[in-house]
């Protein structure tokens, strides 16, 4: 089987996944799982990686790759931080009850 | 060697895993922090597998190592930063920017593949047509996601207007223009793999602008969770492009759960997501058709003493949190002031609209910051029968979620919105800054009731000073 169709059908099954994983969201979590899905989508992080490694010695694609690795881990990084910040507001709460 | 395709492979099935089971354990509020960190977990497994792998296979050259490192530590810094310094009241736009950062990845990505077509993934994309049409898909949805953003990010932040021309049909034609254009060069950069790329990446950019700038700051948080839907759609197609399986599945499960969450706010809303994308500014609208306009006729203003009074001689009081609280930060101060209310055994509990603040699941944040114990936060179905049992009602920075016109007013652009029905109340305290209109820029008909009154003021000052009374009045100390 091709990358490609192989692909289609990780495509497909990921995103009923997706569909399929979160159902009922109590309105204090909107904000945080927004966040949190967001970090998430930073993962193209890997596909700045897999650039910046295949590009050899050009020096344009180097750069490139580089600033999209950038952009991608300030959403990473950002995101899960921030995230666990809200989150943090919320347990604390939990353990002086 | 040999072992490094199945260690590889391992690795993205445990990291596609955790990344599940991650978004699952955010929908839950006892789980959503050990959830968050299961999913950074994932991510930093995904990249050792990535690197791991590459070193392996093929090495990573120093100069490679060199760019990777930079790019990590200065955009993982400024991240870092970010995230620790901003406000808890600038949390949507700054998912908003965070997420338009990922689409810019995204797009970068691509752009570098397309420019430099030699540096393709070896991993074996099946042709040439289907690797040019994953390049289109990335740039396009990538570019759409990052001006997207950005745009929504300076509304909120109050750095943009919405422009007149954005509120009648020359939008239209402008957005159909940009995606006829963007299709025009995807179909070009889809056959010869080289043409039409910048025709894609500046017509999808306009296009993100044309589609978010005219949409109401009310509807901005549907449209992050849009864009953010978009985001995980723009990082599988750039899996299909550098041919990562690992990122398709995070692409298509972010793009799908982001895609639930923006119906489960439109439900919180009533508003449908082909109208808050279509639909235009609500404002914009009312004026247009006339609906809920009109002058106030019968406002009463009082000051915080007499406010004060009033609260000293209550029972039960519900507190109603809006966007202008947060903006001015006053959340301790209020802290402050319900904890005297209580020590003077005055039932304090505070009504949480769906969609107060700008984003669902903002007041709730912002209360939890100021030690508001969580069991005394009352959703909308909860609290609504309530209302007529209540003695005063402090609404605090809030407009539109208070407004009976939607419940009253079948002419009212915000008929049929679900809000709490403070009219009921004995008595209604409206904190304001002035008589300007809220965000939908309709007439408040709650206003002009009998057992109406404004407190004029930012609301940390009129709550600051209301303390003050109540101290002077000596409520609490006592008991």
């Amino acid at each position: 089987m091709s990358f490609f169709s192989e692909a289609l059908w990780v495509l497909l099954l990921g995103s009923l996944l997706g569909l399929e994983l979160i159902g009922k969201v109590p309105p204090t979590l909107h904000t945080p799982l927004m966040s949190g899905a967001n970090a998430i989508s930073g993962i193209t992080m890997l596909a700045a990686l897999t650039l910046i490694i295949k590009s050899g010695d050009n020096l344009p694609l180097l750069i490139i790759g580089s600033i999209s690795l950038g952009f991608a881990l300030f959403n990473v990084i950002g995101g899960f931080l921030v995230t666990d910040r809200m989150l943090a507001m919320f347990s604390r709460k939990k353990t002086r009850k | 060697m040999t072992f490094i395709g199945p260690i590889k492979f391992a690795i993205d099935l445990l990291a596609v895993l955790l990344l599940a089971l991650g978004i699952k354990g955010l929908s839950k509020v006892r789980s959503a922090r050990e959830a968050n960190r299961l999913a950074a977990i994932a991510m930093l497994l995904a990249a050792f597998g990535v690197l791991m792998n590459s070193q392996g296979t093929i090495g990573i050259s120093i100069n490679s190592w060199v760019w990777i490192i930079s790019g990590t530590l200065i955009g993982g810094l400024l991240g870092a930063i970010t995230a620790k310094k901003v406000p808890m009241t600038a949390m949507p736009e700054i998912v908003a920017l965070f997420n338009g950062c990922g689409g810019m990845s995204s797009l970068l990505v691509a752009l570098g593949v397309a420019l430099f077509p030699s540096s393709e993934g070896s991993d074996g994309v099946a042709s040439e047509l289907v690797r040019n049409f994953s390049i289109v898909v990335s740039l396009f949805v990538g570019a759409i996601t990052f001006s997207g953003s950005i745009v929504a990010m300076a509304k909120l932040q109050g750095w943009l207007s919405t422009p007149s021309w954005t509120q009648s049909k020359a939008r239209h034609f402008f957005n159909i223009l940009c995606a006829a254009l963007a299709l025009i060069g995807g179909i070009y950069l889809s056959i010869d793999g080289q043409n039409g790329l910048f025709l894609i990446v500046v017509a999808s950019s306009l296009l993100g602008i044309g589609v978010t700038l005219p949409i109401g700051g009310a509807d901005m948080p549907v449209v992050i969770s849009l864009l953010n839907s978009y985001s995980g759609v723009a990082a599988a197609a750039a899996g299909f492009v550098v041919g990562s399986q690992l990122l398709i599945v995070a692409g298509a499960m972010v793009g799908a759960a982001g895609l639930i969450l923006t119906q489960v706010m439109c439900d919180g809303m009533n508003r449908s997501l082909v109208s808050v994308l279509f639909g235009g500014a609500l404002g914009a609208s009312s004026v247009a058709s006339g609906g809920g306009g009109g002058e106030y006729t019968n406002i009463t203003s009082c000051s915080p003493e007499e406010c004060a009074l009033t609260l000293e001689a209550a029972e039960r009081v519900v507190i109603v949190p809006g966007y202008g609280l947060a903006v001015a930060q006053a959340q301790h101060t209020l802290r402050e002031v319900t904890r005297v209310l209580e020590s003077a055994d005055i039932e304090v509990t505070y009504a949480i609209h769906p969609v107060a603040g700008r984003m669902p699941g903002h007041m709730n944040v912002l209360l939890a910051e100021a030690d508001v114990p969580y069991e005394q936060l009352k959703e909308m179905d909860v609290i609504n029968p309530e209302f007529p049992a209540t003695d005063v009602v402090l609404v605090l920075g809030a407009n539109d979620v208070v407004n009976p016109q939607a419940k009253n007013d079948q002419t009212s652009p915000l008929y049929g919105m679900p809000v709490l029905d403070v009219q009921e109340a004995r008595t209604v305290f409206v904190v304001k800054r002035g008589m300007s209109a809220g965000y939908s820029g309709i007439k408040n008909d709650l206003f002009d009731l009998q057992n109406t009154s404004m407190v004029f003021g930012d609301a940390k000052k009129v709550l600051g000073d209301l303390l003050l009374e109540l101290k002077e009045l000596g409520v609490g100390s006592k008991g």
